[in-house]
């Protein structure tokens, strides 16, 4: 896909270092093709939670998934509505190998007019060998993407 | 120390108020533990690198699901007599109010101990406990 389609439906890495707490986390933009956008998380020491084992915390893992699944909305809407989740189930699988990165892919596979349901795997060697899968609902909160609602239904 | 150590001398103490700054990621996101009327308090303190929408603004809503699974396990390692860490299985986040940038607490509870699975529930808020922004039920894997 082209760098201009990538722009308008925001699926880049700069659109992923525009939130402060992605840009934090180091995520870096992969790929976005058909449906699917990939991100990987980069290993860092300061992301583990258990010195012992190095293994990176499953809260990291968790906030890539919620965003990544965030990035499949933008790139299935065909506009940029703005939205926030709803909810977020996460099954973990299996502990994420240390000293190495992990990948996240997300897919939006059905979007009503208020509601965006969508499909997360993160991984690290291979999507058929998961560590974690994600559904995850989002929920239209506005207009446009400076929409300043605060509350979800409103 | 290694980190078994750590969490052993806590237990051991009874003191977990060091618990959050023993895994690196929670100690990167903020966070810290107190005990308040008997119950153990898991707070996130507000720093810009939390936000996720930065028009509302509003917490990134990934701060709040780490800080739910947080909660929980610091409660459930608080509540069980195991040394080693409960794991988690799954994770069910229900986002209820946007999160304000301020401090956020959250506090857990056990609604289920078996032998091997520990069901647990965490509520985050900001202003008043009543009135989460954010709801979790988690399953742990017991060693």
């Amino acid at each position: 896909m082209a760098d201009e389609d990538n722009e308008v439906t925001g699926n880049t890495q700069q659109f992923l270092d525009r939130i402060p707490h992605i840009k934090a986390l180091g995520v870096k933009f992969v790929d976005f093709s058909g449906n699917r956008v990939t991100v990987r998380l980069p290993y860092q020491e300061h992301l583990v939670g258990n010195t012992d084992s190095g293994i990176i915390a499953g809260g990291a893992i968790s906030a890539v998934l919620d965003n990544v699944c965030g990035s499949a909305v933008v790139s299935f809407a065909t506009g940029m509505r703005s939205f926030a989740t709803l909810d977020l189930r996460i099954d973990y699988m299996k502990p994420a190998r240390p000293h190495e990165d992990v990948f996240a892919f997300a897919e939006c596979y059905k979007m009503t007019r208020q509601i965006a349901f969508v499909r997360g795997v993160a991984y690290q060697d291979s999507e058929d060998n998961p560590v974690a899968n994600a559904a995850a609902t989002f929920m239209f909160t506005g207009t446009g993407i400076f929409s300043k609602k605060g509350e979800f239904g409103a | 120390m290694n980190f078994h150590d750590r969490f052993k001398a806590m237990k051991a103490s009874g003191d977990f108020s060091g618990l959050a700054d023993a895994l690196p990621y929670t100690q990167f996101m903020g966070m810290s533990v107190e005990i308040v009327e008997g119950r153990l308090i898991t707070q996130m303190a507000y720093n810009d690198t939390l936000i996720g929408n930065t028009v509302l603004p509003a917490l990134h809503g990934g701060t709040l699901a780490a800080l739910l699974e947080a909660a929980a396990l610091f409660q459930i390692a608080y509540d069980l007599e195991t040394e080693i860490m409960p794991k988690v299985i799954t994770l069910t986040v229900d986002y209820m109010r946007s999160g304000a940038p301020k401090l956020t607490r959250a506090r857990a509870e056990a609604t289920r101990v078996g032998r091997r699975v520990a069901n647990v529930r965490a509520e985050a808020w900001q202003d008043n406990p009543d009135k989460p922004i954010t709801a979790a039920n988690i399953n742990f894997l017991l060693s």
